[in-house]
């Protein structure tokens, strides 16, 4: 598990490095679809759900909170990257067809 | 534990995340940045569910259903003024998603009777601690920011102190139960106080600091998710927990710096405690205008900074600021939008407004690179913005808002103010820029006003 621990916090610590430095790059006329964006990628968080849910001998709680856990994660990937298109759709330079 | 095919999916899905960001840079590429960021999330689910022996589908697809059905219309349906309040949401949804896990993971190692190791141990109380009180805490953010509840600050004495000691009996018990797995009465409590603290974290701050508490948010949601993929040792849920936690990071920094609120300051919760201290402001008089007078102001005019607020977008002007901006434009104007980082209601919002209307995006000018252009410029109109302009920011250090970073346009050679009255803004303070003598007020609605110059503009170009 020390093996484990250590690879975890590895990856942690770079992708939070990459993730600084990608984000710092972000245009600031796209902050709010970065933020909805970013939402959707973090609620990669449903596979860990569907692992408890669809778990052999899994009891009825783990059932229930995975099964709320999944629709709460699935709800915010459509919404997340739908509503970032259709941001990013609006966003448009001049002399662009209207 | 996962089967290696699985892993390299997972590292696909990691590399396809960052890219989609990195897109992100450019409004030219952000489109391909989603199309990665879908991919990617495609990849993860599909290769989990095939690699992994799984029971129950009829959870996990009635699930999938749901939350589609949910999703799509939120997405489509949402008008662009309500993107703070969905964001909120999502926080609140990302959040509750993590959090429920890490509790079915702890009930299952307590029912099987295996506890798990200490490491993993506390990265479900963590998560679980972080998950349930961005549950709440979005909750009480989108309740704010759809006007459900109060925005008012609501505050009583000895809040932080009371705030500071809930927190410290959840830590408490957070740490009794990574020694001692098995006390599973101690959880709920745990989970309780979390939820709790969660509501009493948001209630005390008011509506002007939403961009920095959703920022703020955001990053503890990511946070939750990426301890999340300690506590199942998984690293792809680490990466992206570790991507979101750090652009949320990123955006509350920017979002303190824009209001001049040091970090420490916004992670206790100790703000939005601006009041309104000098309701005695003696009369000074202004110089107010007609819709005609400003037509003929804009018209004559060679360069033209229009400085939006929040203010404009609750009177539905954006369009008619459009039509301003054309009928300027054509006449050989040269006509820029000064966004300040806190316009809006979440980071980023006004320029999600304005190219709504169809205004393009290079016109949007962020504040650092247009400041020094007011002074050249010949007409600054402010509409439905208050602090961000107000000079004593620069000038006054008795001001509550005095170190504040503020669009200067008090240097523009004029400046027009549309405004309902001369009440003051969010922060209660009076603002010197309208009392100055080349300022022009010009009192109405802004919606209505606009639509009244772009009308007098037209009649001018035959007459």
């Amino acid at each position: 598990m020390t093996g484990d621990l250590g690879v975890g916090l590895f990856v942690f610590m770079l992708a939070t490095f990459v993730g600084l430095e990608v984000i710092h790059k972000v245009s600031r006329l796209l902050h709010t679809p970065l933020m909805s964006m970013t939402n959707a990628i973090s609620a990669i968080s449903v596979v860990g759900a569907i692992l408890i849910t669809g778990a052999q001998g899994a009891t009825t709680l783990s059932k229930v909170l995975g099964f709320i856990a999944i629709t709460a994660a699935v709800t915010n990937i459509v919404s997340g990257f739908l509503i970032t298109d259709r941001m990013l759709k609006m966003f448009k330079k001049r002399g662009g067809a209207k | 534990m996962n089967p290696p095919a699985v892993d390299y999916l997972y590292i696909v899905s990691a590399a396809l995340f960052i890219l989609s960001l990195k897109w992100m840079n450019s409004p030219d590429t952000a489109r391909r940045g989603v199309f990665a960021g879908e991919i990617g999330m495609l990849l993860a689910i599909t290769g989990t569910l095939a690699a992994h022996q799984v029971f129950n589908w009829q959870w996990i697809l009635a699930a999938f259903l749901i939350g589609s059905a949910v999703g799509v219309p939120i997405a489509y349906i949402m008008p662009m003024t309500a993107v703070p309040q969905r964001t909120a949401m999502s926080h609140a949804c990302g959040a509750l998603a993590a959090a429920l896990v890490g509790t079915a993971e702890y009930y299952r190692s307590v029912r099987i009777h295996a506890p798990l190791p200490a490491f993993e141990m506390v990265a479900l109380v963590v998560e679980t601690l972080l998950g349930f009180l961005t549950f709440t805490g979005s909750l009480m953010a989108m309740g704010k920011l759809q006007e459900i509840l109060p925005s008012r600050p609501l505050t009583y004495r000895g809040q932080n102190v009371i705030n500071l000691a809930l927190f410290t009996v959840a830590a408490v018990l957070g740490v009794r139960l990574i020694l001692v797995p098995a006390d599973a009465w101690i959880f709920p409590v745990f989970a309780g106080l979390a939820l709790l603290f969660g509501v009493l974290l948001i209630v005390p701050i008011g509506g002007a600091d939403m961009p920095t508490v959703i920022a703020l948010l955001n990053s503890y949601a990511g946070l939750s998710a990426c301890a999340m993929g300690f506590a199942l040792n998984n690293k792809l849920l680490v990466v992206a927990g570790a991507l979101d936690g750090s652009s949320g990071l990123i955006l509350s920094i920017i979002m303190c710096k824009a209001m001049n609120r040091s970090f420490t300051n916004v992670l206790f919760g100790a703000f939005g405690q601006i009041q309104a201290s000098q309701g005695a402001a003696e009369k000074r008089p202004v110089r107010s205008a007609s819709a005609e007078e400003a037509a003929s102001i804009l018209e004559s005019a060679s360069s033209v900074i229009v400085v939006p607020g929040y203010g404009l977008a609750v009177a539905q002007a954006q369009h008619k600021i459009r039509e301003l901006y054309d009928n300027l434009m054509k006449r050989g104007i040269d006509v820029k939008f000064a966004i300040h980082p806190v316009a809006g209601r979440m980071p980023g919002h006004m320029n999600v407004l304005l190219a709504e209307a169809d205004i393009p995006y290079d016109r949007l000018v962020e504040m650092e690179e247009i400041n020094s252009e007011f002074a050249q410029c010949d007409v600054a109109l402010v509409i439905g913005a208050n602090d961000v302009t107000n000079p004593k920011a620069r000038n006054d250090p008795s001001s509550p808002i005095y170190g504040m970073p503020i669009l200067d346009v008090d240097k523009a050679r004029t400046v027009m103010v549309i405004k309902r009255s001369m009440s003051p803004g969010f922060a209660g303070i009076d603002n010197d820029l309208y009392y100055m003598d080349r300022t022009l007020m010009l009192f109405g609605d802004a919606k209505m006003f606009v639509t009244e110059i772009v009308k007098e503009l037209p009649a001018r170009a035959a007459a």
